[in-house]
């Protein structure tokens, strides 16, 4: 029967080998040659976004990369799905945003705001997400419309 | 043996009541708005209701854990706190630095990071004011008689949990780094140290309860934090998936994470042999009731729920839908919740000398939340499961299937009024019981409070 020293023994080694792999794994995937972001394409403007993406805590309603709340609709391919001027117009909006009576809050953005978020999502919507981009896109649609249609 | 220290444990427990009231509250606020009823808009939009509601749950958790830390460390290392006046500051300044937090969510001062919204600097406050916990406890530990195995899960686990914080705290400009980091804080807690957490109080309720022999308990104890960490620390690779990682998380974190579970269910198994084994003549039948049921509701929730998703090809269709917001229900409660209510309702009788452990309020309360929580949980995965094949199966745009879900959160409302009805209840008892005294502390009512076997005799 399993004794107690051996039974510490299964915690300490399991930890220590798993905690060491999880290590080496974390740097292999941000190693540069491993990299899915573009990461060079993180500009300025991006950064202004994602800080405006965080100071209004967007993700308490809206997910992004599949994270976030599950009030409002997920925006990793907003940009292909809405357009420029539409994401622009809400952003800037004096009134909620509430076109299917769910209300957003009105940020009233200005302008150069509205676009740093847009170069934002933008960088966002060029992510590899491992298939998960499809899952999201309006291209996905267009595929699904295909195979209805054969 | 009992020590007059451990009453600090009480002030604990109450803060715990009032947030998870508050919680609860904000729970509505959410649910009336997903119905259509959205009237609080002005002062507690969504996103603000949101973070209000789940940053008040880790908030009374972590209070739940110092509470039950504050309890069972004097007790295992057989002296009092070296400083109840340093606990006293050390609760005081943990409930300003939430309300100051909860405060600003109203405000729009917040960093919109999933579960981590408190801005940096408080976070600095946080951290001043776990080293004082973590200080506090290890001297306590240090200076005592003896370093028993349950202590020292317990305080392992809580001192990781302060260590894991820091990484959440780097900043970065990449979304897909910060989302990386963020995982290390959530995903690493509530499926890594939080688990020790929940293994020592479970440990430390088990040798009570059922006055089985220590050293038995103690070594499962053992083999599951070890089932945790050996799948939890790589399964972390659940999160990677879909974020712009690369693709080897989806081997490590697909296999790993698929045994997380294990480590649930043996907390399970665990909890239901010592209870067969042991001799069933604890009178506090109310705190047996929390202990076993949390052993049990965690593999549910956390274990079952959470191995429904899990695997890639099933979470690319589930990543980010109601279907992770059911999981998240049940996990936390089952794992979180119900320990913390399960110290709570063995430490009060102890500490208060009121001997209201197996009344018909208590075993109700017990009940009309479980039954409650089942209630919200299945309407929320029906409304999760409709909205994959609705949304991601024959892409259905996002508004108009939400439409479609309304009648599952109405559904949701309704048991989630009989869950807040079973707390109702718990909280009424909670101050029943009144505080805790120092005669109490002295009395060693029944010889439960020994690790010695309860001698059947002494029970009436
Ligand atoms: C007590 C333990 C657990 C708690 C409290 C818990 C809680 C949560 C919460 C709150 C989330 C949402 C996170 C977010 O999207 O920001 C989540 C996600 C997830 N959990 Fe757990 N969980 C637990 C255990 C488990 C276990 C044991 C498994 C697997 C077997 C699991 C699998 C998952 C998966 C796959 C996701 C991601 C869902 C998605 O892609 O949207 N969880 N969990
Ligand atoms: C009256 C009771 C409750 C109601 C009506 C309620 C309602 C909600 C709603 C509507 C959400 C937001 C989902 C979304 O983004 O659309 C939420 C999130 C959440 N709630 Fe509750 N809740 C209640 C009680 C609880 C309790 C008792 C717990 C923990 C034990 C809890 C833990 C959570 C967690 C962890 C999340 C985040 C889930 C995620 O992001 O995946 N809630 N709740
Ligand atoms: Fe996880």
């Amino acid at each position: 029967m399993l004794s107690k020293s051996q039974a510490q023994a299964f915690f300490l080694g399991g930890t220590l080998v798993t905690f060491l792999i999880f290590i080496g794994l974390t740097i292999y995937s941000m190693m540069p040659s491993n990299d899915q972001t573009n990461h060079e394409n993180i500009t300025a403007e991006v950064i202004q976004g994602k800080h405006l993406w965080e100071t209004n805590n967007c993700m308490g309603c809206h997910s992004i990369m599949g994270e976030g709340g599950y009030y409002a609709p997920e925006l990793t391919k907003v940009v292909e799905r809405k357009g420029e001027p539409v994401i622009k117009a809400i952003l800037m909006s004096p009134v909620p945003w509430a076109p299917n009576g769910r209300k957003m809050v009105a940020y009233e953005m200005s302008e150069e705001d509205a676009e740093a978020m847009i170069e934002y999502f933008k960088w966002i919507g060029e992510l590899d997400l491992n298939g998960f981009d499809h899952m999201v896109s309006p291209l996905a649609k267009d595929r699904m419309e295909k195979m209805k249609n054969k | 043996m009992k020590y007059k220290s451990q009453k600090v444990a009480y002030w604990f427990f109450a803060l715990c009541m009032l947030l998870f009231s508050l919680q609860i509250v904000y729970g509505f606020i959410m649910g009336f708005a997903r119905i259509g009823f959205d009237v609080l808009h002005e002062f507690a939009p969504f996103n603000t209701a949101r973070a209000v509601h789940t940053n008040l749950l880790v908030l009374w958790l972590l209070s739940g854990f110092m509470g039950a830390a504050y309890y069972i460390i004097p007790e295992e290392a057989q002296r009092e706190l070296v400083s109840v006046k340093l606990a006293y500051v050390q609760l005081i300044s943990l409930a300003l630095v939430g309300v100051a937090a909860i405060t600003g969510y109203h405000f729009n001062i917040w960093e919109g990071r999933k579960f981590l919204e408190i801005p940096r600097e408080l976070d600095y406050l946080v951290v001043i004011n776990v080293l004082l916990f973590l200080g506090i406890i290890i001297t306590t530990l240090y200076k005592g008689k003896r370093r028993t195995t349950t202590a020292m899960v317990l305080v392992m686990g809580l001192l990781f949990a302060a260590l894991l914080y820091l990484p959440g705290m780097i900043w970065f400009d990449s979304q897909v780094t910060d989302s990386f980091f963020r995982w290390w804080v959530v995903h690493l807690w509530v499926e890594g140290v939080w688990e020790l957490i929940m293994g020592g109080i479970l440990a430390f309720l088990l040798i009570k309860l059922t006055g089985v022999d220590r050293e038995v308990i103690e070594k499962w104890l053992y083999v599951i934090v070890g089932l945790t960490f050996l799948s939890g620390i790589l399964g972390t690779g659940h999160h990677y998936y879909y974020i712009g990682v690369n693709k080897i998380w989806i081997i490590v974190g697909g296999i790993f994470s698929a045994l997380e579970p294990l480590a649930f269910l043996a907390m399970a198994l665990f909890a239901v042999y010592m209870y067969r084994k042991g001799e069933k003549n604890h009178p506090n039948k109310i705190a047996l009731f929390w202990t076993i049921g949390a052993s049990i509701v965690s593999f549910i929730g956390a274990g079952l729920l959470g191995f429904a998703h899990t695997l890639p090809q099933t979470n690319i269709y589930t990543h980010g839908t109601l279907v992770t917001a059911m999981h998240g229900h049940y996990a936390f409660w089952g794992a979180y919740a119900m320990i913390v209510l399960a110290i709570i309702s063995y430490s009060m009788p102890n500490m208060t000398g009121r001997k209201r452990f197996n009344n018909t309020a208590g075993h109700l309360a017990f009940w009309l939340s479980n039954i409650g929580m089942l209630g919200m949980v299945t309407a929320m995965g029906v409304a999760g499961v409709v909205q994959v094949y609705l949304e991601r199966k024959l892409k259905m745009d996002f508004m108009v299937v939400q439409d479609e879900v309304v009648v599952h959160f109405a559904v949701m409302l309704v048991c989630a009024t009989m869950f807040a009805t079973g707390i109702g209840i718990y909280i009424y008892e909670f101050i029943k019981f009144g505080r805790p005294t120092d005669e109490a502390m002295e009395k060693n009512e029944l010889g439960v409070n020994n690790d010695e076997p309860v001698k059947p005799q002494l029970v009436s």
